[in-house]
């Protein structure tokens, strides 16, 4: 738990002693003491009492389990296909959706399954890895859409939406422009008031995950562009209304998640439909890139796992050359070693990131380094996996040189690698400089 | 019409997928560290029950799962409530940890299951033909047995009809399939092409935690659990070794004559 966190425990607890010794009323401290001992035992995902951050409770253990069969049976059979044909099996999207894996923290009363942060990127992580491109569709509609509805949308849009993306639409969240990424809040897509309280939205979105089969956007426009960032307002889209798939990318890695170019000519919005309050955007997206950042950390940890799985499996069992497997050389088992303690760090980081936002704590440091460090440890394990696997490795037929293309996505998304040194630089001079 | 009050024991194993090794003793198999998970055949009579009740409206008035062994047998009632079961028990042996496992023989899980079953007044029980540790295929018969009740074991397909509370069970036998036709109350053992477990839903999972679990202990039950067989020696099968062809019937008797087959 942080250190205020705890800070007030104590000054809590201490206070229920003086009360008790000095009030009248002293059974009700006593009961107000033990009440905010309990929330503080409460994990949220983490096993109770446990040495290891990389322990969870019962629930995050059952879903694991649940999702690694999902995947073994329903998504593996498919990895290659969706990769070669660029497109994701719509079977696969509404199996995830009938398993509940689409509304993992939205409270039961909108249709989902009320678990923590740790549940959701516990799932995310499993994905990864068999998919990564499975796992970022499932993150980005869970951590990015459904965490924006749920955290700033009014009641009637709570009530409205996250049911609908608890059991059948895809959701996708639409920052980015072609002029604007890392400088996000250069964007120039307007919306513009009308008289009866409605908006009108016009411009264009690049590299949104999702596009393609997305029903549902969270989509950033400026209001107001004289007041630069401050204009920029958050909205609740829904496809019918004009949102205009214009091009899917071909890309080099996570080929089954559509990334497309997506248009607003003129689109209405009612009142409604406004996400947070006007000008509120920017707060809004930062906030959800910071949590976002330990879903794409998630995604980067189950890919180095999945990827190193799959080789060292095959280096111990199936290869053999100079009449011994070929991991039993000195040379492969000492960048085993060091791949499977990068992967362990990697995940201890993201993992830790998420208990401190689920304990209520500031994540952003940890965040920012559990993505930067997570992505670059998929790429370097993933690129070894296909050494290790040798010629075998290289084929398209193992799926494994599948983890080194898809790799390569965790420096640029959801804030490029430079972005999160920029991030942490700057919270290390702040605490360094008198 | 009869109402239908399923019992359906499930048992904690050695994850199916998992290669079990003695351990360096050769008293055990090594269980430290190792993943456990539900029998798959349990898994199988937990689907059933609730395909039952998915089936027949209103008929099944109660599932439960209900597992004997020391606390941590307790980790597989979770994921049956989530697959669908109402509600569980734990019929708690201290003495039996996973690493003696064994010593919880068939003929004391059947008589625990038979009191148990008596006491809670049930009508069916559906349960995997065997367990994958041990693979008995004894304790479902010896249940059945034991309680006076009708058996139809290896079931690879399973009829109610509630207006005539007849039970048709299709058995895969040596020679084939065969059904048979009988009345309640029943012990049915489940076999692999019954059905195919459904995957359990995460909001179900959540929703397990609020359902109930309650404990036992064989002395409530006045059953005497003490194995009747020791356990001599634990061995890995023998390494397979190659073989040869042989061309004719003589050549083949020769061999097997040289082999000390014979």
């Amino acid at each position: 738990m942080a250190i205020n966190g705890l800070r007030s425990q104590v000054a809590i607890a201490k206070n229920a002693v003086w009360l008790e010794r000095n009030s009248t009323h002293s059974s009700t401290y006593k009961r107000l003491f033990s009440i905010a001992a309990t929330t503080a035992a409460a994990n949220n995902g983490h096993a109770a009492g446990t040495a290891s951050i990389l322990e969870f409770d019962d629930d995050v253990n059952m879903f694991r389990d649940m999702v690694s069969r999902f995947c073994q049976d329903i998504v593996q059979p498919k990895v290659r296909e969706m990769d070669e044909a660029e497109k994701m099996d719509p079977e696969i999207i509404t199996a995830m959706f009938g398993n509940g894996l689409m509304a993992i923290e939205t409270p039961e009363e909108y249709g989902g399954t009320g678990a923590s942060f740790t549940a959701a990127i516990s799932i995310v992580e499993e994905l990864a890895k068999t998919d990564p491109s499975v796992s970022v569709c499932n993150d980005v509609h869970n951590t990015l859409v459904n965490t924006c509805i749920r955290k700033w949308g009014s009641e009637d849009l709570k009530s409205r939406y996250l049911p609908q993306m608890a059991t059948s639409k895809l959701g996708a969240f639409a920052l980015s422009e072609p002029s604007s990424g890392s400088d996000a809040f250069a964007l120039k897509t307007r919306a513009r008031k009308l008289k009866d309280g409605g908006y009108v939205i016009d411009g264009g979105k690049m590299w949104i995950t999702n596009g393609a089969e997305a029903e549902i956007f969270v989509v950033f426009a400026n209001l107001a562009p004289e007041n630069g960032y401050k204009g920029i307002t958050a909205f609740v889209l829904e496809k019918p209304w004009g949102v205009k798939v214009v091009k899917k990318e071909h890309k080099l890695g996570i080929r089954a998640s559509s990334t497309a170019v997506i248009a607003f000519d003129e689109v209405h919005v009612p009142a409604s439909n406004l996400l947070g309050k006007e000008g509120a955007g920017y707060k809004i997206a930062i906030e959800c890139l910071n949590e976002g950042r330990i879903g794409i950390a998630a995604q980067m940890a189950g890919l180095a796992q999945g990827a190193f799985n799959r080789a060292v499996s095959y280096v111990y069992n199936d290869r053999k050359q100079f009449g011994k497997f070929v991991g039993e050389f000195q040379g492969m088992q000492f960048q085993i070693a060091q791949a499977a303690t990068e992967i362990e760090a990697a995940r201890l980081m993201l993992y830790n990131a998420a208990r401190i936002k689920d304990n209520g704590g500031d994540f952003v440091k940890e965040a920012a380094m559990a993505k930067l460090y997570a992505s670059q440890v998929a790429e370097k394990v993933a690129s070894q996996a296909v050494e290790w696997m040798g010629g075998v490795g290289f084929t398209r037929e193992e799926v494994l040189e599948k983890y080194f293309r898809d790799s390569k996505i965790g420096s640029i998304y959801e804030g490029t690698s430079n972005i999160q040194l920029q991030t942490i630089a700057k919270l290390v001079q702040k605490r360094y400089t008198n | 019409m009869s109402r239908l009050n399923i019992v359906v024991p499930v048992k904690r194993v050695i994850d199916y997928a998992v290669k079990p090794r003695i351990n360096a003793a050769k008293s055990a198999i090594e269980t430290s560290g190792v993943k456990f998970s539900m029998n798959p055949f349990c898994e199988i009579a937990v689907e059933e029950a609730v395909r039952l009740r998915e089936r027949h409206q209103g008929v099944v008035e109660s599932i439960t799962a209900v597992t004997a062994g020391y606390s941590k047998a307790q980790d597989i009632l979770r994921p049956a409530l989530a697959l669908g079961a109402d509600k569980a028990a734990l019929i708690e042996t201290p003495e039996i940890t996973e690493s003696n496992g064994l010593k919880l023989e068939p003929l004391a899980v059947a008589k625990l299951l038979r009191a148990y079953v008596e006491r809670s007044g049930a009508n069916m029980v559906i349960m995997g033909k065997q367990a994958i540790d041990d693979d008995s295929n004894q304790t479902g018969q010896m249940l059945a047995g034991l309680l006076g009740w009708s058996q139809a074991t290896n079931a690879s397909a399973v009829v109610f009809d509630p207006a005539t509370s007849t039970v048709s069970v299709t058995r895969e036998v040596d020679g084939g399939a065969e059904t048979l036709s009988t009345s309640l109350p029943i012990v049915i053992t489940t076999d692999l092409r019954l059905n195919q477990p459904r995957y359990t839903k995460l909001p179900d999972i959540m929703k397990a935690k609020k359902k109930k679990i309650e404990t036992t202990t064989p002395a409530d039950l006045g059953v005497d659990i003490s194995p009747r067989l020791t356990i001599e020696l634990l061995a890995d099968p023998p390494k397979r070794v190659g073989g040869a062809k042989v061309e004719s019937v003589d050549a083949l008797v020769s061999k097997l004559k040289e082999l000390g087959a014979i």
